[in-house]
């Protein structure tokens, strides 16, 4: 079994020397795709976009042209580039960034000269220090290059681009959350209505946030023509995917595929891919879109990874961080750590994230440390219920953000396939499964 | 997309069903409380932006994809929105928020400030599980801890709702206090070491919807459930903020604010919300005291014996003896703005008609004209909060009239209000001005001209650059619906600057005026008389004699004397008797000096007080009155608003009401005045004053008419047409109008139905007067009407060290020394410190460091403070507290200068 | 704070810069950077506590952060924390006022294809045992 790796739309200077320089980047196409769109129309690259059906590789997957053509018409127009990617095990953006910042940038500006845009932002997650090095780096040789600033490349296009550091919060890489970061504020997920930042963005401006991923597509679409990207893929997947596989898998990384050519079966034991479980122990679960996303088993691995097939199964393929758990890890223990994680980044605006989260770590914790009870499962997925009505996906929610109704995936996933080990728990007192646990006093720090 | 219908147009829903028409603009929540749906809700309130925090008011929602869950607070209505509130969706999530609430709140209710009136409490109780399927352990804080010097924080108690959080930064402009901290470990919190220092923050206590915020005058006080209440108007300021005043075992325990649309939206300032303890004080007046010259023993002749108590029979008929020895123009009565409307319409007839005297004045020389109030165009705050413009020529209304400042912060921010302000220093409201005219203090009269000027202006002003002058003439020329709010910027100016300043525009097209005198109910005084040459009514003493002869007998010729002129002539040793009827000139006339003279050289001081003060060591006689809380009657507000006073506790022994004394008098004097209860007061008052004909007590006191009614305008008498009910959660704690007690029988006499409405009208009566009113051309008039003329001028002169001599800007911050703060415990100490503020430069002219010791020499006195730099003050003027312990800013006072000047020498260390 | 033109929404980003300079975020420097760019200390206060990079207390004179995310902690990432706790317990210096070393945990850090991963004083170690941090921490 051998699978297609796609054609590198976005990876394809992974591994050149200095990746992230100006000449590494001008030495293999890069800033054409700009000065293509700059002799373009606006709203021709817009359209470009709009028949590319680019949908955003932030974890929602909303269509990027039709995005833009909600803005509300008002000036100014900022970019928002969102890539605060904070979630455990999802890594995608973080090696964009790293590895070829230049290409977000055109990415960026290409999208810039779309809608107008008065100002780009770039907002990258603050423990990302290498990246944002990087990125700062590249931004000051675009400058100098004449590919950011004032008169781009002579076209009479003028947009500036700056990068934001983050602070460590992961509810930033919200989009509304992002725009309350971004003008200097706790990041507060804003209520809707108004539903988009689209109409009220950034300081009360029509804004598009679009995320890493998705603009780095941008200079591929304009240089090779829209036709090109929309021939990747099917459906409503288009173009390729960054997979950021981990956890027991012999080759975790990142791989760009196109989408619905691979299974998760062949992303995580192709040779060139993940190469197999480690240990040729038995797949156990794995979690196909994020932590955010309800978890897979054995049963699902012949799934194609597209969007609407993954869906179509109950879960998503969100931000495509891929997570495989072989038989050896604890179902309680890896739902109780996602649990935490969500209570710990909850940003406590509303009643049902800010309570429910703490309230389903507690009794998590409390199973896996051996004093549950058995009406503790009919506990978890009530409150689960209460956090987002039904437990279902796609979900419904309780709340004001989508952090809300992320907090059930894992526990229910848990408890709807691995009830008896969860059982186990509780009959036995304690965890069955190999203890790596921290020492109490830490593990509560 | 369809039009936005204009705010307030109809707009069919569905709830629950049912056809229900809203309102364009209004949340769902709202509509839905006003079609009779109560939707439960913690974080909604209905004077702020929603957040949608608490998630409580989920309801269903039909989209294109069927119902789902919203928050009811944060969604508008829409034409065919489709609603519904009780589903079982409904309910499981609301059920689940309030189990979210529950996890970590502390069980500790029987010792809860709030247990009983809480609406956690009470959801939980109607809605509630009925036990915890929480086991694990509940979020530990340290509590409670103090945030200022009147608020603490229960932080296990909170539930994050953040009402306070957006009270303080939304509604008052003072964040001392944010959400601090993430996930569940979110708190409020003021800034380490940074106490939320506000005039406001009572509201955070009455607003909070459980018990983690608690305010130290009442904090286990009494437990709700105890408390009775009824609702009043408070008397702290001249606003007219309504209130309900909650008693525990015959003492005023709270006051919260309740929702009076025209006036206070809810809101109370500090001052407001906790000077019930000065009621309770034990220094209360509760007996009549006299001065009873003890046997002559050791020959200190000349000293006068202490006050000590007398019976009230004694009391009074000393009292009489001197007034009947005295004659009409040798008798003054100063002050009155403490008395309700129908005790100073008492006081006013007793002083006319049987003492013969016109010297009567509410005012003690820190206020306005009387009747250039009464004869001014009126505002109210609602005109005033929509107008385009307003002009504030007025004192520090944050600190004066605190809940005013409220509402034009509202209006400046939320509304399309400009404020323009003239004003020797910076106020509260400076920040929120378009622009702030900084003129040299007592040259107020010559901004206000050019400003109302057709001429387009070209040199400075004042002091004020021409430029500044020329953009402000042009905008209030530009501006139709001008509104001015017209006090004393400062109080060591005369009133005169204020008072051309007000004829000036009124020469202006259209322009109304919003008076922004500060001290209790002095707008029902003047209304009601007591002011010199001002009749009940706002009625001219010239136009109104023949009418007022014909219902009380002769009245004075002559126009009376003002509190300044008063004792002016007291000084002089030409007055017989002073009538000191709550007032404390003393302390409160910004010429100390003088009014220290007057009441030492006045033959017979009478002083009608709740409280020994500075004035009382003067008096003969003190004679105990019932204050706010402890009686019945009406308020008159800034606007003209007449509401009701309603009594919730008794008066300490045997003080009794002002008109009972005034009734009292005349009778021993031989005279009825007709005054046999308050009924028939009202009843007098609403045949003589043409200004109050339409106003039923009846009304006032009643659920329909509890906001009041406004006299003096187009619509005089107009009774609203819709009340706003009393939202539970923005307002709990405070039961409800309806249970405001009926007044007694006799109280409800039939006398005012019998009379119907308005004077009535016989063949020979004459015709009722009408209120004065000022108008174009007064200005040209004023040298002849009475009014201040421009006093003389104070030469400069040069301070040791060639440092020019300062003009004084003398204010009153809300916290000071008068008697009521001073006697309530939780506040004494919040006023300002004693200090000089001048500009960076003048202090380094000095030579001197912030700190440093200065002293402040006037004409009048000299006074020593420590000096602050303070880049906000303008150069050449020094700013300070008016009336703060410790430092009587009027011993410098000159009132009859158009302004103070001071000289400034630096003390050495030590000296 | 000049070259962001002292504007409130400059605050994360001076925050940042304050944290750099000093370690952590003192009261004063909380205080100064809140008054010249017109933030309520209060707010000042509530933004520096929402995010987790900033620390209102000083660090220890070095710091070992072990990533917990998923993908670490699936590949042993409580077994270097328990290494390093040991080691400090051993050496008696967790409760010193002027500590030696600071061990935290955080969530994911991102590069899970390294896990499990430690950042000891700023440099990124990944597919770490627990001698092997150990190790890195003792020469310090």
């Amino acid at each position: 079994m051998s699978a297609q790796i796609g054609p590198q739309v976005i990876t394809s200077r992974f591994g050149l020397s200095e990746s992230w320089t100006l000449r590494a980047y001008l030495g293999s196409g890069g800033y054409e795709g700009l000065r293509k769109a700059l002799t373009m129309a606006p709203e021709d690259v817009h359209k470009a976009t709009l028949d590319s059906s680019i949908l955003g590789r932030g974890g929602a997957g909303f269509d990027a042209g039709r995005k833009w053509g909600m803005l509300r018409k008002a000036e100014p127009v900022y970019l928002v580039v969102n890539g605060d990617e904070s979630e455990p095990a999802t890594f995608k953006d973080h090696a964009l960034i790293e590895a070829d910042p230049h290409q977000l940038i055109e990415g960026a500006l290409i999208c810039a000269y779309a809608i107008r845009a008065a100002r780009v932002f770039i907002y990258v997650r603050g423990e990302m220090a290498l990246g944002l090095e990087r990125l700062q780096s590249a931004l000051n040789e675009a400058y100098e290059y004449g590919a950011v600033g004032a008169n781009i490349f002579g076209s009479g296009f003028s947009v500036d681009v700056v990068a934001h550091p983050g602070a460590g919060a992961y509810i930033c890489g919200e989009e509304t959350a992002l725009l309350e970061s971004l003008e200097g504020k706790r990041g507060y997920p804003r209520i809707k209505p108004p539903y988009y930042p689209a109409a009220i963005g950034l300081y009360g401006a029509p804004t598009v946030v679009n995320n890493v991923e998705t603009l780095s597509n941008l200079p591929f679409v304009v240089r090779n023509g829209s036709e090109a990207f929309h021939a990747l893929g099917e459906g409503a997947s288009r173009g390729t995917k960054m997979m950021a596989l981990s956890g027991h898998v012999r080759r975790p990384g990142n791989y760009e595929l196109t989408f619905a050519d691979v299974t998760f079966r062949e992303l995580i034991y192709d040779p060139a891919l993940g190469g197999g479980v480690r240990e040729d122990r038995a797949l156990k679960a794995f979690i196909p879109g994020g932590v955010s996303a309800p978890w897979f088993g054995p049963q699902h691995l012949d799934i194609p990874l597209a969007n609407e097939k993954i869906a179509e199964a109950g879960s998503m393929a969100g931000s495509g961080a891929v997570t495989v758990m072989d038989e050896t890890a604890c179902a309680v223990r890896a739902a109780w750590r996602i649990s935490r994680f969500f209570h710990r980044e909850s940003c406590g605006q509303c009643t049902p994230c800010r309570e429910g989260s703490g309230w389903v770590d507690k009794v998590m914790r409390r199973i896996e440390d051996g004093n549950g009870r058995e009406a503790d499962l009919d506990l978890l997925m009530d409150i689960c219920d209460n956090i987002s009505p039904g437990v279902r996906w796609p979900p419904a929610q309780t709340t004001i953000c989508v952090l809300g109704p992320s907090i059930p995936s894992s526990v229910a996933s848990g408890i709807r396939m691995f009830k008896d080990e969860f059982l186990e728990h509780i009959r036995l007192g304690g965890c069955p499964f190999p203890p790596d646990r921290l020492r109490a006093s830490l593990a509560h720090a | 997309m369809p039009e936005t219908p204009e705010r307030g147009a109809a707009v069919n829903i569905t709830l629950d069903g049912r056809p229900v028409v809203a309102r364009a603009g209004e949340m769902l929540i709202a509509a839905a409380e006003r079609a009779g749906t109560y939707i439960p809700r913690f974080c909604y309130h209905p004077r702020m932006k929603p957040v949608g925090m608490c998630r409580m008011c989920l309801v269903e929602l039909k989209g294109p994809r069927g119902f789902s869950l919203q928050p009811a607070c944060y969604v508008p209505v829409a034409e065919g929105m489709e609603a519904v509130t009780e589903s079982p969706a409904v309910k499981k999530a609301q059920d689940g928020v309030l189990e979210f609430l529950l996890i970590n709140h502390p069980l500790d209710c029987p010792v809860c400030d709030k247990g009983g009136e809480c609406p956690l409490q009470d959801q939980t109780l109607a809605y509630g599980p009925g036990e915890t399927r929480f086991v694990e352990e509940k979020r530990h804080w340290d509590k409670p801890v103090p945030v200022s010097s009147l608020v603490l924080i229960d932080r296990e108690r909170c539930i994050q709702c953040a009402r306070c959080t957006r009270f303080a930064e939304e509604v008052a402009g003072e964040p001392g206090i944010d959400l601090a901290g993430r996930s569940d470990a979110t708190e409020v919190a003021n800034y380490p070491g940074q106490p939320y220092d506000s005039n406001f923050s009572g509201n955070v206590v009455q607003i909070c919807p459980v018990g983690a915020l608690l305010a130290k005058p009442y904090r286990f006080r009494a437990r709700p459930w105890d408390l009775q209440q009824v609702e009043t108007t408070c008397t702290m300021c001249a606003l007219g903020c309504r209130v309900a005043a909650q008693s525990s075992a015959d003492e005023v325990v709270r006051f919260l604010g309740v929702d009076s649309d025209p006036v206070n939206w809810g809101w109370l300032c500090d001052k407001g919300r906790f000077l019930f303890e000065a009621l309770n004080s034990p220094r209360r007046l509760s007996y009549p005291l006299a001065r009873r010259a003890e046997p002559v023993g050791n020959g200190s002749s000349g000293a006068r014996a202490p006050l000590a108590e007398v019976s009230w029979s004694d009391a009074l008929s000393e009292v009489v003896t001197h007034l009947a020895e005295a004659r009409g123009d040798r008798i003054g009565v100063i002050g009155g703005a403490r008395l309700p409307n129908e005790d100073a319409y008492v006081w006013s007839k007793l002083a006319r008609s049987v003492l013969a005297t016109d010297n009567v004045d509410a005012q003690l020389g820190d206020g306005l004209p009387a009747d250039l109030v009464a004869g001014l165009p009126r505002a109210t705050i609602d005109e005033a909060c929509s107008a385009p413009l307003v002009l504030l020529v007025a004192p520090d209304i944050k600190e004066e009239l605190p809940v005013l400042y409220l509402r034009l912060r509202h209006a400046a921010r939320e509304g399309g209000t400009k404020l323009l302000e003239v004003s020797p220093a910076a106020t509260g409201l400076t920040g929120l001005c378009a622009a702030s005219l900084r003129y040299r203090p007592g040259e107020l009269a010559a901004v206000a001209r050019a400003l109302s000027g057709r001429e387009k202006v070209t040199a400075d002003v004042a002091g004020v650059p021409a430029a500044e002058v020329e953009a402000a003439r042009a905008l209030v020329a530009s501006t139709p619906g001008l509104v001015v709010v017209l006090g004393r910027p400062s109080l060591s100016e005369s009133a005169s600057g204020a008072a051309q300043a007000g004829l000036a525009l009124a020469e202006l097209p259209g322009v109304s005026f919003l008076p922004a005198l500060r001290r209790a109910n002095v707008h029902g005084a003047i209304d009601f008389g007591l002011a010199p040459g001002l009749l009940p009514g706002r009625v001219g003493l010239a136009e109104g004699s023949e009418w007022f002869e014909h219902h009380w007998g002769p009245v004075p010729a002559q126009p009376g004397l003002s509190t300044l002129g008063m004792l002016d002539r007291a000084a002089a040793g030409r007055m017989d008797v002073l009538v000191l009827l709550g007032a404390d000139p003393v302390s409160d006339c910004p010429d100390r000096a003088l009014a220290k003279q007057a009441l030492e050289k006045a033959r017979f001081v009478v002083a009608v007080d709740a409280f020994e003060n500075a004035s009382t060591a003067y008096a003969d006689v003190v004679l105990p009155a019932a204050i706010y809380t402890e009686r019945r009657g009406s308020f008159t507000n800034i606007e003209g608003r007449v509401s009701w006073l309603g009594q919730k506790v008794t008066a300490p022994g045997t003080a009794r009401p002002d008109w009972m004394i005034a009734a009292e008098i005349a009778t021993r004097l031989g005279r009825d005045i007709g005054a046999s209860s308050l009924d028939s007061v009202w009843a007098e008052i609403r045949r003589v004053s043409p200004l109050h004909a339409s106003v039923e007590p009846d009304l006032l006191m009643s659920y329909r008419g509890r906001d009041g009614v406004v006299v003096g305008t187009d619509g005089t008498g107009a009774v609203p047409a819709e009340v706003s009910p009393l939202d539970p959660m923005a307002a709990h704690g405070i039961s409800s109008a309806e249970l405001h007690p009926a007044p007694p029988g006799e109280l409800r006499s039939q006398l005012h139905r019998a009379l119907g409405a308005g004077p009535v009208l016989t063949e020979g009566t004459p015709v009722p007067p009408p209120p004065r009113r000022i108008g174009l051309g007064d200005l040209e008039a004023a040298g002849t009407s009475g009014l201040p003329a421009p006093a003389h001028r104070a030469g400069a002169s040069a301070s040791p060290g060639g440092v020019p001599a300062l003009r004084l800007v003398a204010r009153r911050p809300m916290w000071d020394g008068g008697t009521l703060v001073q006697e309530s415990p939780s506040v004494r100490e919040l006023h300002p410190p004693f200090t000089v503020a001048l500009h960076p430069d003048d202090l380094a002219r000095l030579g001197a460091a912030g700190g440093a010791a200065l002293r402040l020499v006037s004409r009048r006195g000299s006074l020593v403070a420590p000096v602050v730099g303070d880049k906000s003050v303008s150069p050449g003027t020094a700013l300070v507290p008016f009336n703060v312990p410790g430092a009587a800013v009027a011993e410098l006072v000159d009132a009859a200068s158009d302004w103070t000047e001071v000289t400034v020498e630096r003390l050495e260390a030590g000296s | 704070m000049r070259e962001l033109g002292y504007r409130p929404d400059a605050l994360i980003e001076v925050l940042h810069t304050a944290q750099e300079a000093f370690g952590y975020l003192d009261a004063q420097a909380l205080a100064y950077v809140g008054d010249r760019l017109g933030v309520p200390q209060s707010k000042a206060y509530g933004v520096a506590t929402f995010y987790s990079y900033f620390t209102l207390e000083p660090e220890a004179s070095h710091s070992c952060v072990v990533c917990t995310g998923t993908a670490c902690y699936l590949d042993g990432a409580g077994a270097l924390v328990s290494a390093v706790a040991g080691l400090l317990a051993a050496r008696g210096q967790e409760a010193a006022p002027d500590r030696w070393l600071s061990l935290e945990e955080v969530r994911c850090l991102g590069p899970c294809s390294m896990a499990p991963v430690a950042v000891v004083d700023h440099e990124v170690h990944g597919k770490l045992t627990p001698p092997g941090l150990v190790s890195v921490v003792e020469s310090l």
